[in-house]
């Protein structure tokens, strides 16, 4: 394993019952690098981001961390880390104000631990992060109740809640989804910052025009199986991602 | 052309309210007497009432001890609730508290002074680690096995006849005069309401109510809710344990009914006829749903039926609790507000 990778991931299988959702999968992450993980519906993508981040115990195989094996530790272990992530199905904490939501991630062990003893002002913080994500600061929206906010919004308050814990790897899982257009170019931008910046970001993703402007590497899952790994334009060319998951339409990177 | 389609309610806050809104905006008499004024005539209200024994009589007296301890298990269930978890078995905190002082009192000697606060707190680790296995579990399924454990604690000392087995303790130093005795108990719920109430307002305290709202995104955050919960169980158990040993020491007798049903059921009409998640509506729902009770002996039989329909016409009525209910009335006026539709 060279110095600089950051997420290794060795031998990875997961077996419901007698459903094997990913068999076998391997695939290493350099520091700072974007990765796309595409395939077809059940394919394994979300549970692959489950093992990595410890909601879901691997039947076998290993997840390395910085050289560091975190296989089976428990999820709030793996966050404190450093590897934060959204989730497919974002559901804010309703019953409190939008920025108080962000207070959680910004409490928690990690955030309070890299902020030393000056945390200063976390309501501040939280509306300020708000901002990053493309709330505007003077609205009124930071302080509704979040189980009010447009599901634009909710997906963009799942990206600031992985931003407050400071990870060094973000994973988002189908943030786009449910998304339109306009709200996805809106974030776009930002998610080629968080790149440029030096994060390093794994995206599960449906919406490969757009999840190519933010990635340098991509992965196919099928049926649990890696079928295909590379640049994004060589992995959409592959035929059997194309078999499988494109069909018969040619989707050009970038 | 508009047509008048009919009437919405719309409701504003009062301008006292705005006012007083932000503590350092406040400017005359009025705007304190409308902030500090309910909160006072509670407080009043509850010191004055154990000055009355002459005119109460000894009685009414003991109802209000009974719907202070209800009220501080109601407290106890609120705040559960407001983590995500519902309890069926309030008797559980209840029972340890009461067996706990029963146990240290006849057998060491403890007095009460001792022996209660120890009790507390006893009581509560005894709860928080019987429970703590089972804290993964959510809604019905924890509430189910809450509701099972006070019975199955009772059956457990009935079989090994341990801690007096059917016959119970009897025998406790008694507690000092009817009085003394319920300020103690008013003073430790107020301070129990005040302390729930601050402890929400901390970052800490918001992390419990995300654990209800959605605990997979806390665990994302990096919490380990296990521990939370947990944290919530024993903070929550304190003023229930309380309950139960000072109720103890005040019948000096600490027996089987201890883990009774009505010490689960009570807390929980309690907050639901209050309005769970502000904790004072826990407790007022206390001071209905106990001295109610109470209040329709003189209907013998019919005692029952009346009860339930006062009681379900509260949660039809007022489905978010009494305390809402009067909060809002006195916070905000409303108006109808005629509807305009554009016909085509």
């Amino acid at each position: 394993m060279s110095q600089d990778t950051i997420i290794k991931v060795a031998g990875l299988s997961k077996n419901f019952g007698g459903v094997k959702a990913v068999n076998g999968v391997s695939f290493e992450l350099k520091r700072g690098e974007a990765l796309g993980i595409i395939g077809p519906n059940g394919s394994g993508k979300s549970t692959m981001i489950n093992l990595i981040t410890g909601f879901v115990k691997p039947s076998s195989g290993k997840v390395f961390y910085n050289g560091r094996d975190i296989t089976g530790l428990s999820p709030d272990k793996i966050v404190n880390l450093g590897i934060a992530r959204s989730f497919q199905m974002a559901k804010p904490f309703y019953n409190m104000p939008v920025y108080k939501n962000l207070i959680i991630p910004l409490f928690s062990p990690r955030a309070r631990k890299l902020a030393g003893g000056r945390h200063g002002d976390r309501d501040e913080s939280a509306i300020h992060l708000l901002e990053e994500v493309g709330f505007e600061r003077d609205s009124h929206i930071p302080y509704k109740p979040a189980g009010s906010l447009p599901h634009g919004y909710v997906k963009r308050l799942e990206l600031a809640r992985c931003l407050a814990l400071e990870p060094d790897v973000i994973i988002l899982d189908e943030l786009f989804s449910g998304m339109s257009m306009s709200e996805v170019a809106g974030i776009l931008p930002f998610l080629e910052r968080l790149r440029d910046e030096g994060k390093t970001l794994i995206m599960v993703e449906h919406r490969l025009r757009e999840l190519f402007r933010v990635v340098d590497k991509a992965i196919c899952l099928n049926f649990g199986e890696k079928i295909a790994e590379g640049a994004p334009e060589e992995v959409v060319q592959n035929e059997e991602v194309k078999k499988s998951y494109l069909g018969s339409e040619v989707v050009s990177g970038a | 052309m508009r047509i008048q389609a009919g009437f919405r309610k719309e409701r504003i806050d009062r301008g006292i309210k705005a006012r007083t809104d932000d503590i350092f905006a406040i400017a005359s008499c009025r705007e304190i007497l409308y902030l500090v004024g309910p909160r006072f005539l509670l407080i009043a209200a509850l010191l004055i009432f154990p000055l009355l024994k002459s005119i109460t009589g000894i009685y009414w007296q003991n109802v209000l001890m009974i719907t202070a301890t209800i009220a501080l298990l109601a407290l106890s269930w609120d705040l559960l609730h407001s983590v995500g978890l519902v309890s069926l078995g309030q008797a559980l905190f209840f029972g340890a508290g009461a067996y706990a002082t029963g146990y240290l009192n006849s057998k060491f000697g403890w007095s009460p002074v001792l022996a209660i606060p120890a009790a507390t707190l006893l009581g509560a680790l005894f709860s928080t680690a019987l429970l703590y296995p089972v804290l993964r579990l959510r809604g019905i399924y924890f509430g189910l096995i809450t509701f099972a454990v006070p019975m199955l604690l009772m059956r457990i000392i009935e079989a090994t006849k341990i801690l007096g087995g059917t016959e119970g303790i009897s025998g406790l130093t008694p507690l000092p005069g009817i009085t003394i005795t319920l300020y103690i108990i008013i003073a430790v719920t107020l301070v129990c309401v005040y302390g729930y109430q601050r402890l929400f307002e901390t970052d800490y305290g918001l992390v419990f109510k995300a654990i209800r709202d959605n605990d997979r995104s806390v665990i994302a955050a990096g919490f380990n809710i296990q521990l939370f919960k947990a944290q919530a169980v024993f903070l929550a158990a304190l003023p229930a344990t309380f309950a139960g040993a000072f109720l103890t020491h005040h019948y000096q007798f600490v027996g089987l009914p201890a883990f009774a049903m009505d010490y689960s059921v009570l807390p929980m009409a309690s907050v639901i006829i209050g309005g769970p998640g502000s904790f004072i509506g826990a407790m007022l729902g206390a001071f209905i749903v106990v001295p109610l009770s109470e209040f329709l002996r003189t209907f013998g039989t019919l005692r029952i039926v009346i009860y339930s329909l006062v009681l379900l016409v509260f949660v039809v009525g007022l489905p978010q609790g009494l305390f809402h209910y009067l909060k809002r009335k006195y916070d905000q006026f409303e108006r109808l507000v005629p509807i305009e539709e554009v016909e085509k």
